[in-house]
């Protein structure tokens, strides 16, 4: 009685909880496709809204949400990517510095977006003058993915043997081409996740952005013009009661913009791997 | 024997390694001779592969190590501080214990070293690779297969790779620490016949485990114990005729 049955239980609540998982993707999913595919046509995402997003499309916040993400990745991949290689590769293991920049990492990545956006509006859009901008949203956005994107290039880079810097140094190879040449490449693929990860995180984001990039409808031309997401346009169409249909539609296509994400990650992490 | 009067290719002068608080290695003199293969035997922590790894500078990544004396590569200290690190390790190569390819096809394995000095070229690149591969007697094999990923190989052949992408970068000295540790007889058989053939070519260094390996493939051996150099003299000697009592203990394998 105990063994065999205690295991089908286990086995069956295992087995249960990833099913429950996949359930509520798969019907958050065909919810919003059942919604939103209507409103969702050639017009809706080519034209620019109107009548405050009640009628048109809403190629506008497409454009901004891509500017946005890409201003955000633009400063955290870089300084994020290269803290981790400090972190991982040049800090001492006794280092208070590192202890510093661990703990403070670790710190941010648990504060609410909500904070990074007062943080961002009090510093970009009025102390530094920026307004609500594309760029003092960007920028907002890199701080609050900054420490996924380290975290995670941390870890990849931790997981580096390392025999590879021993060999590579006996070779005669300095550090920096050490890193450059094979512990990056090598790592690559765990920082690649990172910053898709972080991407989806900036792309739904709507808190932070909506305090600092604000909420124009107008066509972003500039870093300092200031834009709507797709995100935020959703909140709005759907918190000012101005059309639920439409705040379904926008929302399809955020979950078409992430699994886009998702794919081409998988593609570029397979195709690495079929090298090695 | 002939040689007995020839300069050492590396010359050890009262050498002294720390880490930390720790003392490694007690005054080491040693002299290791030009195209000959010394072996290094002893029991696990013993010091062998940290002495081994003050040839090259390896051991400087560790935090907390401290190196006292001098060695010498011909007539250049290596302890001297205005030394070259690069220049060293690319005379003097390393084979670790675990064959480590990096994630990169056969070709760009070996071509690492050579690229990093700062050839550029492809066809004198082709040239270094075919070469290496060739001296590491891994060409036959894996010929038509250049392009492919390292880590496919076997065992015994990410050795030899290892051992090729070294010779890429043509050192003087290299030195192998454990080198056949991880392979399997047939492979560590292929290892031996290739370290006698490079002996004509490089001075080696082998920290080995295996005495019998030692006594195949050396025409020296130095015995550590405890991180000191217990008995140094030519591998027939040592092993026929050990004249410390510590070593004739270790050798008819009293202990280790």
């Amino acid at each position: 009685m105990q063994g065999k049955w205690q295991e089908k239980i286990w086995n069956g609540m295992f087995w249960l909880s990833g099913i429950i998982i996949t359930l509520i993707l798969a019907v958050i999913i065909i919810y919003i496709i059942y919604r939103g595919f209507s409103s969702v046509n050639f017009n809706f995402i080519f034209s620019a809204p109107s009548r405050a997003g009640k009628a048109g499309g809403i190629s506008t916040t497409i454009i901004g949400t891509l500017y946005l993400t890409a201003v955000a990745l633009l400063i955290a991949v870089p300084i994020g990517v290269a803290t981790a290689i400090y972190l991982e590769q040049y800090a001492r293991r006794s280092s208070r510095l590192a202890y510093l920049i661990n703990l403070t990492n670790d710190t941010l990545a648990g504060v609410p977006s909500i904070l990074f956006g007062l943080f961002g509006f009090v510093f970009f859009v009025i102390f530094l003058n920026m307004g609500w901008s594309v760029l003092s949203g960007g920028m907002t956005l890199a701080l609050m993915i900054l420490p996924t994107i380290t975290r995670t290039a941390q870890e990849a880079v931790k997981s580096v043997p390392d025999e590879y810097l021993e060999n590579s140094l006996a070779l005669g190879a300095g550090r920096w081409i050490s890193i450059k040449r094979v512990i990056l490449p090598s790592a690559l693929p765990g920082i690649i996740t990172g910053i898709i990860l972080s991407m989806g995180r900036a792309v739904g984001e709507t808190a932070a952005v909506i305090l600092t990039a604000g909420s124009s409808l107008n066509m972003p031309m500039s870093l300092t013009d200031p834009a709507r997401s797709m995100s935020v346009h959703l909140y709005i169409l759907a918190t000012e009661g101005l059309s639920l249909e439409r705040a379904f539609g926008t929302a399809f296509l955020i979950i078409i913009f992430i699994l886009i994400i998702n794919y081409l990650a998988n593609l570029s992490l397979r195709s690495w791997s079929r090298q090695t | 024997m002939k040689i007995m009067g020839q300069d050492g290719k590396i010359r050890v002068k009262n050498l002294n390694l720390y880490y930390n608080k720790f003392q490694a290695l007690y005054d080491i003199n040693t002299e290791f001779k030009q195209n000959r293969v010394t072996a290094l035997i002893g029991p696990s922590g013993c010091g062998k592969s940290s002495f081994l790894r003050t040839i090259n500078r390896l051991n400087e990544l560790i935090e907390g190590t401290t190196t006292e004396g001098q060695i010498y590569l011909d007539k250049m200290p290596i302890y001297d501080k205005d030394l070259d690190v690069v220049n060293l390790r690319k005379r003097v190569g390393m084979v670790f214990q675990k064959p480590s390819v990096f994630p990169f096809s056969i070709y760009e394995n070996v071509a690492y070293g050579p690229k990093i000095h700062g050839i550029k070229d492809r066809s004198h690149l082709d040239e270094i690779v075919e070469k290496s591969l060739k001296a590491a007697n891994l060409w036959q094999e894996i010929a038509g297969r250049l392009n492919s990923p390292a880590v496919r190989l076997s065992g015994g052949q990410q050795q030899r790779l290892v051992i090729a992408r070294v010779l890429a970068v043509e050192p003087e000295v290299i030195l192998m620490d454990e080198p056949a540790s991880a392979l399997d007889p047939i492979s560590t058989a292929r290892l031996e016949e290739l370290i006698t053939e490079l002996k004509n070519s490089y001075t080696i260094v082998i920290v080995t485990h295996n005495m019998q390996q030692a006594a195949r493939v050396s025409d020296y051996t130095g015995f550590f114990l405890n991180g000191q150099l217990v008995e140094f003299n030519t591998t027939d000697e040592l092993f026929v005729n050990p004249r410390d009592k510590r070593t004739e203990d270790y050798i008819t394998g009293r202990f280790g």
